[in-house]
């Protein structure tokens, strides 16, 4: 009988202490947000690790020039900033916020890459919700998700993680975040290892 | 087998019990606020503007001093907040600039998801005059129905310590002169 009350106990605590999935997004999305509920935080094993050098990759952006991390090589910082895909919660309301601090990647003299392995279409139609973006938006659609699995952060259902990398002006990874895919990395981290480059 | 029945009843309970921390609804005109409490801004422009008195740490809703409030559920991470973001200041000067509106209406902004940095971010992107309450848990946004953003809701505050939710809507207010006569109606100006 003292084994079930315990039982009851932890069961109860255990459902108790369940994280309640939270989110918001932006009524600029109207209802074409697709809800993803929540998913295993982290999907995949990275392939990199802070001092190396970040492999060069090559991209189409929506812009439509091609985009490669070398051509920043002695000249900027870069904030690569992988998100799983495009018309999902979290991700809708991530970049739009970095849209509005330009001025902290400039301080440090960085550039941010946004980075999906939607294709360019989806991306076009996605990001004209946010606003003018001031940064690339890069699809690594075909080879699908090549760049996100070159670096490790490639999920078994083909999307990415929601994954930062700060990559300094000679190439090397200076920090990784591979976040909880379910939840939105803090600001203040990110311009505090900006800040560090300078 | 007693067990294992017992077992699924508890399993079952507990899922009952948890699933109200997210299914709060969204606010109604005409239904009471819900209840939630906002750490006592640090700026004394703050603190004036909302005519905050005593050493507390946090302060609810009815201890702002108005006849009404209204709050803008925002996140700095929403394209539609920051777009509006310029329209919701005319509408604070224009409160201002009117005599009778002035110190009777106010405006406050809870960043849902947001953290005092990513806040302040915001206000200082749009120099918003007003304060801006981090809720970097989501615990108000929960309790205002997980509303997406930015949604206005105004709260009558009554004499009886209780608050009436006159206004609650998603997405912008319209033209400003419009709405702040119906803020000002609804506030008893």
């Amino acid at each position: 009988m003292r084994k079930s009350v315990a039982l009851i106990i932890v069961v109860l605590i255990a459902a108790l202490s369940v994280p309640a999935w939270a989110q918001t997004h932006s009524e600029a999305y109207k209802d074409n947000i697709y809800s993803t509920g929540e998913l295993k935080p982290v999907d995949s094993v990275l392939k990199v690790k802070v001092g190396q050098q970040a492999p060069d990759f090559l991209l189409p952006s929506i812009a439509g020039q091609k985009v490669t991390l070398s051509q920043y090589r002695g000249k900027k910082n870069v904030v690569l900033s992988f998100v799983p895909a495009a018309w999902t919660p979290v991700c809708s309301d991530q970049w739009p916020g970095y849209n509005i601090v330009k001025d902290l990647f400039d301080k440090s003299d960085a550039v941010l890459l946004g980075i999906t392995v939607d294709n360019i279409p989806t991306l076009y139609a996605w990001t004209n919700q946010m606003g003018k973006l001031w940064f690339p938006v890069l699809s690594d659609f075909y080879p699908h998700g090549k760049v996100a699995e070159t670096y490790g952060v490639l999920r078994s259902d083909g999307t990415s993680e929601r994954a930062l990398f700060v990559i300094d002006k000679k190439g090397v990874i200076r920090y990784i975040d591979v976040h909880d895919i379910n939840k939105r990395p803090s600001l203040e981290v990110l311009v505090r290892e900006l800040e560090k480059l300078k | 087998m007693k067990k294992y029945v017992l077992l699924s009843i508890v399993l079952a309970l507990s899922f009952v019990v948890a699933q109200p921390v997210s299914a709060a609804g969204q606010p109604k005109p005409g239904e009471k606020l819900f209840d939630f409490t906002l750490p006592v801004p640090a700026e004394r422009a703050d603190r004036n503007y909302l005519g905050l008195s005593g050493w507390g740490k946090t302060f609810k809703v009815a201890d702002i001093k108005a006849n009404l409030v209204l709050i803008e559920i925002l996140s700095m991470y929403c394209p539609f907040c920051q777009k509006e973001a310029p329209i919701v200041n005319q509408l604070y000067e224009a409160i201002e600039k009117d005599p009778a509106a002035k110190g009777k209406i106010k405006i406050i902004g809870i960043g849902a998801g947001n953290s005092v940095y990513e806040v302040d971010v915001f206000r200082k992107r749009y120099n918003v005059p007003f304060p801006v309450f981090p809720d970097p848990d989501y615990e108000i946004h929960k309790k205002c129905g997980e509303v997406r953003t930015p949604f206005f809701i105004a709260v009558k505050l009554n004499a009886n310590g209780t608050q009436d939710v006159t206004y609650a809507r998603l997405g912008g207010f319209g033209e400003i002169p419009a709405f702040l006569e119906a803020l000002k109606k609804s506030a008893g100006l």
